[in-house]
């Protein structure tokens, strides 16, 4: 996946495409022990302004390049499955955020 | 145009699987989800490799167009029900596109892909094998496109509408933030542009809000005049899509027109003008 389009690959981009001076917010959502493999995650700004959606990668992972600053990550998940976490993303840092449904 | 002849909602997809008459087309920029799993009987379309011409930044033209639907199997006077992830965005952009090559019966799944995954409705790995057609394209429809000098015109005069994220209208963002944030372009919107971002037309599901809240939003909250010519521009052209389909499909606004150069092309013109922070 390049930065070409604007498409949300399962899972997030390659932090690998990333550099150091990415404000990176990712984690694994898993449930009863095992990784969420159907499911999104949502990033929202102030207000719960929608900022960004991943579909989950089979591992139940998600990855954002955010700005620095505090965000609100969402899960949704089949059987009306979901959760919420607060985050803290700056330049430089890998956030993690793990999410148990 | 209204809701009911574009839109239709998962029950009715799944009556129609295998329907004579009836193509299902999944598409998307990353074609995996297919190959994981789709609705049966949907075939694909890749947004870029299928859609995008190889070479300049432009569609396939007509000839390039009739080429890949006759190869898929898609037929003249077939119904194509379109389909995606990212809430759509794709999907909506192929109905721009099936639209102006003047393919009247195109559908919108309401929701998606994300829809009928939330729901846990069946998926296929079967890929489906459909006897070539000799499809017949229409010339461009003009009218539902705009080209990079005509939203320079329309500064100050018709509505346009920045279907972004706050944080990528203000500058603060120059992609999604599913994205890397390295491009070799400017910061901030179209000046006069009104932020309106896709996600408000839609709910948490992917489905689309009713006409009443979506009124509600362009033109009580937001102050669209709908009385006046409207250009809804992203930064490739998918999301706006999705609004465009909003605005002149399930609202029945006369003239709106998508930018598919959009920020990315806005962005990096020599001497065009840049309004950054919030524009109010």
């Amino acid at each position: 996946m390049s930065a070409d389009g604007c498409g949300a690959p399962a899972g997030g981009v390659s932090v690998s495409a990333a550099t150091g001076t990415q404000a990176v917010v990712e984690g694994r959502v898993v449930h009863a022990g095992a990784p969420v493999a159907t499911g999104y995650a949502r990033l929202l700004g102030t207000g719960d302004e929608f900022v960004a959606e991943v579909p989950l990668g089979d591992d139940g992972g998600f990855r954002f390049f955010a700005a620095p600053g505090s965000w609100t990550l969402r899960v949704l998940a089949p059987g009306g499955l979901r959760a919420e976490r607060s985050v803290e993303a700056d330049y430089g840092h890998v956030t993690k955020v793990d999410v148990s449904l | 145009m209204s809701r009911s002849d574009v839109l239709v909602d998962a029950d009715w997809a799944e009556a129609h699987i295998g329907a004579p008459g009836v193509v299902i087309v999944e598409v998307d920029e990353d074609t995996s989800a297919y190959d994981k799993g789709h609705i049966p009987t949907a075939i694909k379309l890749d947004w870029k490799k299928d859609l995008q011409d190889p070479v300049r930044r432009d569609f396939v033209d007509k000839t390039g167009f009739e080429a890949l639907l006759s190869e898929r199997g898609i037929a003249n006077d077939d119904t194509v029900l379109l389909y995606g992830g990212n809430n759509n965005w794709f999907a909506a952009y192929a109905y721009w596109y099936f639209r102006l090559y003047g393919h009247d019966k195109t559908l919108l799944l309401d929701g998606g892909r994300k829809k009928w995954e939330l729901d846990s409705r069946e998926l296929s790995t079967d890929v489906p094998d459909r006897p070539k057609t000799s499809y017949v394209a229409k010339d461009q429809d003009s009218s539902l496109r705009a080209l990079r000098d005509e939203v320079i015109a329309a500064i100050g005069k018709r509505n346009l509408v920045d279907v972004r994220s706050p944080d990528e209208y203000t500058g603060r963002l120059l992609a999604p933030a599913h994205l890397p944030q390295e491009q070799a372009q400017r910061g901030g919107h179209i000046p006069t542009a009104k932020n309106v971002p896709w996600s408000k037309a839609a709910n948490e599901d992917g489905t689309f809000r009713s006409d009443d809240e979506l009124t509600q939003l362009y033109q009580s909250e937001a102050g669209l005049d709908f009385g006046k010519d409207t250009i809804a521009y992203c930064r490739i052209g998918e999301r706006s899509a999705h609004t465009w389909f909003v605005l002149h499909e399930l609202l029945d606004q006369p003239n709106v027109k998508n930018y598919d150069g959009s920020w990315t092309e806005y962005g990096s013109l020599v001497g065009v003008p840049i309004e950054i922070g919030d524009g109010r």
